[in-house]
Formats: C-alpha cells, structure tokens, sequence
C-alpha cells in the first residue's frame, strides 16, 4: 500500500497529478480505506447480483456494449492500457464488476482493490456513459467468456 | 455637471474609485465554490464572445462564433469551416456587437443567446447547452448589421436593420445620390423556430436610407412593436462626423412586427432579390451550408400602420423598453437630456393628423412632444444605452464623462452619478433587458483603460467594471479586463443554465458520416489520391496507429474520441500541418483534420490536450512514402 499512499499525497500537492487521480473528491478529505478487500462488492450503486444460469441473450448485448466502450483498453489474454479480463468474474465479486464500470472514478480513490490496481496500470479507468442495466449485461458477456 | 473620471489622461483611476471596505469580500469566490451569474460579452472586433463569472469576474471560455478559433479548431476543420461561409466568400473574422438571450414571456429562458456580425451581415446561434455556435444567418440587401439581433418577447424574431444605407439592389451609383434618397436601409425579421432554434428570413422592409443603430422590442402591452435608433437623418455623405450632427432630432423607428407579418400574408409584399448563405451545426455532424436566394420585400407605403418615426434628440444610440412594456428610453449621445417616449401615448397619437409633423417614405413622424412621457433633465454628457433593475430605477451610461447614471423611471431625477473607467460604451444589468430583471450587478463595458492596468504595450486592454445594484445606492466592486472589446453582454442567473450544460456527446447519437464506434473498425481507406483515416482516441492511445499515405495524397483523419467520460477531450495535431492548427475533440465527437501529405518522411501526430498520466506517450507515427 505504500506505493497508492505516495501517490495520493503526491496528487494532494500537484494540481496536475490532481486532476488525473483525483478530481473527483469535491473538497471532500480523503476517505478512510477499507479494512480488508476480500470478498468486497466495491464502492457504488451496485450492492446485490444475483447469478443465474448464463443468459445468452444479455451476453450479446453485453459483447456489443463491451467492443464499443471497453474493448480500446481492455483484451482477455494481455494487458493493455489496462488489465488483462481473463478470469475476473473468478478474482472479482458481480458487484465489485459493475461498480468498477459504473464508478471507476470514486472505486480508484476509496476502494483498496481498485487503488492497487491504478498504481499498477496508472492510467484511471474511464466511465464510459454505461447504464446499470448495460453493466450487468457486459458482467454477462464477462462471465461468458471465462467459462470458455 | 459633475465630471467625473475624464477618460483622456486620468490619472489615479484607482484611488478615485470609493471602493466599498468590504468590496473583496463581495466578489470572493472561494476556491470550489460557483458564480452566482453568467456574464456573455461580445468579443466587438475579435468576432468572438467570452464567457465570465459574476461577481468574481473570472474568465471561463472563449466561444468562437464569427472568428476562427485556434484553440479548438472551429473554422478550420471539414466540420466547422462552412459556418464562415457567406456570399463574399470564406471569412474568418468579423465584428460582433450585441448579445440577445432568448426569452420566453418576455424572461430569459436560457436556450440560445444570438450575436450579430456587423461588418459583413450575418447572425449567429449559439446554444447554451453545448455554448458553441450552432447557427449563422448573412443578411441580404443590408450593409452594415447593426440593430441587431433584438427578440421580440417570444423569441418570435430577431430584428437586423442595416448600419450603412447604401443602393438597394446594390448599384454604384455617384454618393452624393444618399442625399437624393437613391441609398436605403432594410428592417429583416428573421424568425426561430421555437423548437430547433433554427434561422430563417422570413421579411424584409424597405426603410429611409438613414443609419440604423440600435433596437430593442416591446414587452406585455407593446409586444407587437420594435423600436429602432436612426442618425444621420440628414443623410450626409461626406464629413459625416459634422454632416450627420445638424438636426436637433433624429428618429426612434416605432415598428409593429405583427402588422408587418399580416401585410406579409395578406400579399403586399414582393419578391425581391438578395443571395444568403444559411450555415447549421447539426449535432456531432459537419456543417450543412446552404446557398439561399430571395427575400419577401415590403414597402411602408403597402402597409399603413407598420411604422411611425419618433423625433429623438439628438443621433440617438440605445432604445431601450422597461420591464413593463411602457417606457422607451433614448439615448442621444450629442443630447443634453434623456428622452423617454411613452407607447401608451405613442398609440393614442399615431394615427392623429394633428400629432403629425410630416411623411418620409410614407412613414408618419409624430410630433416629439406628442410620444413624450419625460425627460431627464442634464443627466451627463453622451447618455448611450439603459438598462432596467426591475424595481423602478434605470441606469444610462454615458460615454463622455465616463459614468453610470441612475435615475428614476417616473420622477425622471437622477438618483446617483457613478464614475466609470472610461468611456463606457454599454451596460448590462442581469436579465436588464427583459421583464423579469434579476437586478443585482451591472457591469459597465468600457472602451479606454489609460492608467488602470500595468501597460501592456501601445493597446491596452479593454475593461468592464462591475457594481452590486441590490441596495439603495450602486457600489463600484471590482473591474477586469476583457477579452476584445467588451460590446455588450447579456447575463444570465448560473441556476437557469449550470445544471443542463452538456457534459459529453453520446456515442449511440454520433451520426457523423465517418465515426466510428470502436477501436476494431479503425482504418485507412485508400480513394485514388485520397486516403480516410477512420481513427478513435481513448485514454491514452490511437488506433490505427501507424499509418503509411504518399507524397501528395490528401489525407482526411476522421478522428473520434471513444471517451464518454466528462472532461475528458483528447487533441489531435500533425507535424508541419500548415492549414491546421491543432484540433480539439469532446468525449464522443468525430471531428476531421485535413492534411496536404508531405515530402516523403515520418511525420508525428500527437495528443495536444493533457488527458493522462500516459498523455505523453499518446503519440504516433505517419510515414510519407515517395
């Protein structure tokens, strides 16, 4: 954790970094961070997916969803601007998945799992204007492609 | 008389000004917190308007409308070069008077706000979701726009009446014929679609060839009229300065729109020539520019009852109606009163021989005393333009010995006598012009800034000063510094605009005809000579993106930034690029830069616009084969 504790003082210090990490905060102090990661739902609108048999109708539209506004920095096999997907609905719980897409802005500042993974990639992952609805059927196609 | 602030060699400006102890204070906006108000200023010769906070007067954003713009590339990119266009060919900047906001009852309703281009005619549209310029209209059979764009109380029409009377259809003709009544002017009422916004002429007038300066329209019971300032009724040609300043009197114009539009579909209105240009910015597409031909032409003397002329002393400069509808305030800048004409005289009397003192073109002069509801008596020297707080005070500015003056609607006494650094064209008081005035600041826009600022060189900057209007007597809180010349402005309460400004554009409603919507249909297509690179941006790379043209080939980048994220647009610039500047591409935009292929080389384009902790490497290659 040292490393994302460097970056947040550093980003607190220069406008710049600021703006890129975390403007978000809106004169709100830094948050505490949460006491242990595993098992964790995020941090955002999503607090309960109930899973089902895999819908393959939702993962179509999900693909579609996917290839527009998250396969430019998302592949399976290797990572890109960011990490590679392959087995994230085994690493990651479905609520943790669709807060990350829903809310990869306040996830990267408060969330330990998502912090550690910005210090990793360095880049902040973009909302890209994705309705819950929309996330869970890219949660779908994500599913899919793991049970491959 | 008081003199106060004499603009020429002033010295102290600062320490002349009795600042308020706690004036800081008042414009203090603490770092995260948001103005209370929109100022828009014209951007006068630049062509451009800027965008300021009220009351801390920061400057947030340029709108490029008649000028291009390098920040962002309007009027130069395949997108939005054709605004620009006109009927005299491509042209990248112009003088830009006067901002009108949209109102709907007469209030501002914060949809659009129009901005006129003097020099070669036109209007613009600039939406204030996006506050970018959506729309320009150029106006036929006018030279010179200048009483315009005034908003009838629906936002029905805009009025444009020409500056300069010249031959209309254009003939050359000896000058000395203005005074033989060969040269004219035009009244265009140019109508908005209450829906789009969108432009279109839909009535001209022919009027006596004086100069037309200024307008505004009525409000509740005056809301079928406009009122139009006129000089120069001498119709002088040379030396105009003395020539155009003889007669004790000119005109306020007294136009009713609505009789004018029943005279239109009653037929008396003929086809006539005029070639236009109609420039639209469909959302996320290229500019769809359209050549235009003709216009309905009416004569005054085809439709009695359409207009009156209201003796003004003396070249007239601002009309302006108060928030009821009733007053309508001169502005004679050679006058040494302020003359307020009365509609509800002016409609018991027009139609009276015995209130007549005479015919032009068959329009009526009225007698002045006859319209006449009062006058302010010794107000200050060169009184230019009013603006309404609302709660029965007006403010004029007067030009000659730099001031605001605050007088009474009713009493016609001055109230107070406000200094002014210097030479202060037009005032702006928030919502003033409508009939709801917030009525809390004013600005004064000035013209002259000796001894105010360190000095920057021989051209100084322009300035405005603002005042808090809110209690019994107006207080100086601050000046600034302004970008261009600060014309006129329209302000506008950050509670009607704040919450509905766009924040992205949607990538499923992109329909530009060469987006592309994911990174796996980037490409270069090869069309003889011309290649089409499909290309999309997203934190912090291209795609495609190495790419390989030949000497000579022309090069279109069609260009989408994949982003949906707000605030977040990526920038794109080739090196050597000589008709391009850099160009600027908002979350889920398509914009295209055009570009000459080169001696043969690598060429780098790059991300110009800082978007993450990898911005520097969003960078990439284009090689030029021989």
């Amino acid at each position: 954790m040292k490393i994302i504790k460097n970056i947040i003082k550093f980003g607190k210090i220069t406008p710049v970094i600021l703006g890129l990490i975390a403007f978000s905060y809106c004169g709100k102090e830094k948050p505490a961070e949460a006491e242990s990661s595993v098992g964790s739902k995020g941090i955002g609108p999503v607090t309960s997916v109930t899973l089902g048999t895999l819908d393959e109708g939702m993962a179509q539209k999900g693909k579609q969803n996917f290839e527009t506004k998250c396969s430019a920095c998302h592949k399976f096999e290797e990572k890109v601007v960011g990490p590679a997907l392959k087995g994230v609905t085994e690493r990651r719980t479905p609520e943790w998945i669709m807060n990350m897409i829903l809310n990869p802005m306040e996830m990267t500042q408060k969330d330990p799992i998502a912090q550690e993974l910005l210090a990793e990639h360095l880049t902040q992952m973009t909302f890209q204007n994705v309705k819950e609805s929309e996330a869970r059927e890219i949660l779908e196609y994500l599913r899919k492609m793991d049970k491959k | 008389m008081i003199l106060i602030g004499l603009g020429y060699g002033c010295k102290g400006g600062a320490a002349t000004a009795a600042l308020a102890s706690d004036a800081a204070k008042r414009v203090y906006v603490a770092p995260g917190e948001k103005d209370e108000v929109y100022a828009f200023l014209s951007g006068g010769f630049s062509g451009q308007m800027s965008v300021y906070g009220i009351p801390s007067t920061r400057l947030f954003k340029i709108i490029p409308v008649f000028s291009v713009f390098p920040e962002n590339g309007y009027g130069y990119d395949e997108e939005t070069k054709n605004m620009l266009r006109t009927t005299h060919g491509y042209i990248p900047w112009d003088d830009s008077h006067h901002i009108e906001a949209s109102m709907t009852d007469g209030k501002q309703d914060g949809r659009w706000l129009f901005l006129n281009a003097n020099n070669t005619p036109r209007l613009a549209r600039i939406d204030l979701k996006s506050f970018e310029t959506k729309e320009i209209i150029e106006i036929p059979n006018s030279a010179g726009n200048h009483a315009s764009p005034f908003a009838t109380e629906n936002t029905e029409y805009l009025m444009a009446a020409t500056r300069f009377s010249v031959p209309i259809p254009q003939a050359s003709v000896p000058i000395e014929n203005f005074s033989k009544g060969d040269f004219k002017g035009t009244v265009t009422m140019v109508k908005v679609d209450p829906k789009s916004g969108r432009l279109s002429l839909e009535l001209q007038i022919l009027v006596p060839g004086f100069d037309y300066d200024l307008s505004h329209c009525g409000k509740g019971k005056s809301h079928d009229w406009c009122f139009f300032t006129s000089y120069n009724s001498e119709q002088a040609y040379k030396m105009i300065e003395v020539g155009a300043s003889k007669n004790d009197k000119d005109y306020i114009l007294a136009f009713n729109w609505v009789r004018a539009k029943q005279c239109l579909d009653q037929g008396k209105a003929s086809n006539f020539g005029g070639e236009y240009y109609r420039n639209y910015l469909p959302e996320n597409q290229p500019a769809i520019s359209e050549k235009l031909s003709g216009v309905k032409m009416l004569q005054p003397k085809d439709c009695p009852g359409v207009m009156y002329y209201m003796p003004t002393p003396k070249s007239p400069h601002g009309t302006d109606v108060d928030p009821t509808g009733e007053y309508i305030v001169g502005g004679g800048k050679l006058a040494t009163v302020i003359p307020v004409h009365s509609f509800s005289k002016l409609m018991d009397v027009k139609d009276k021989p015995e209130h007549r003192s005479g015919m032009i073109m068959d329009i009526p002069i009225l007698k002045y005393e006859s319209t006449l509801a009062g006058e302010v008596k010794k107000p200050c020297l060169g009184p230019l333009h009013t603006e309404f707080d609302g709660k029965g005070y007006a403010y004029t500015s007067c030009f000659v010995s730099s001031e605001v003056v605050k007088w009474e609607l009713g009493t016609w006494e001055v109230q107070q006598h406000l200094p002014a650094y210097y030479s202060v064209g037009h005032l702006s008081i928030v919502g003033g012009s409508s009939k709801d005035p917030y009525g809390k600041y004013l600005i004064a826009l000035n013209k002259i800034t000796k001894d105010r600022y360190l000095p920057v060189g021989m051209e100084l900057p322009q300035s405005a000063q603002l005042y808090d209007i809110s209690g019994g007597k107006a207080e100086l809180l601050s000046d600034f510094p302004t970008v261009g010349e600060p014309h006129y402005s329209q302000m506008i309460p950050a509670k009607l605009l704040m919450d509905k400004a766009a924040k992205i554009y949607p990538l499923e409603e992109n329909k530009h005809p060469y987006a592309i919507k994911n990174e796996k249909d980037a490409r270069v297509v090869r069309e003889g000579n011309t290649v089409r690179v499909y290309m999309t941006q997203i934190r912090s790379h291209f795609k495609p993106d190495t790419i390989e043209v030949k000497s000579g080939d022309t090069v279109f980048f069609h260009v989408t930034n994949l982003e949906q994220d707000f605030d977040i647009p990526h920038g794109f610039a080739v090196s050597g690029a000589p008709e391009m500047p850099n160009l600027l591409i908002m979350p889920g935009q398509t914009r295209t830069f055009k570009w000459k292929a080169p001696k043969p080389g690598i060429y780098p384009f790059y991300c110009t616009d800082f978007c993450s902790a990898l911005h520097q490497e969003m960078q990439q290659y284009i090689r030029v084969l021989p």
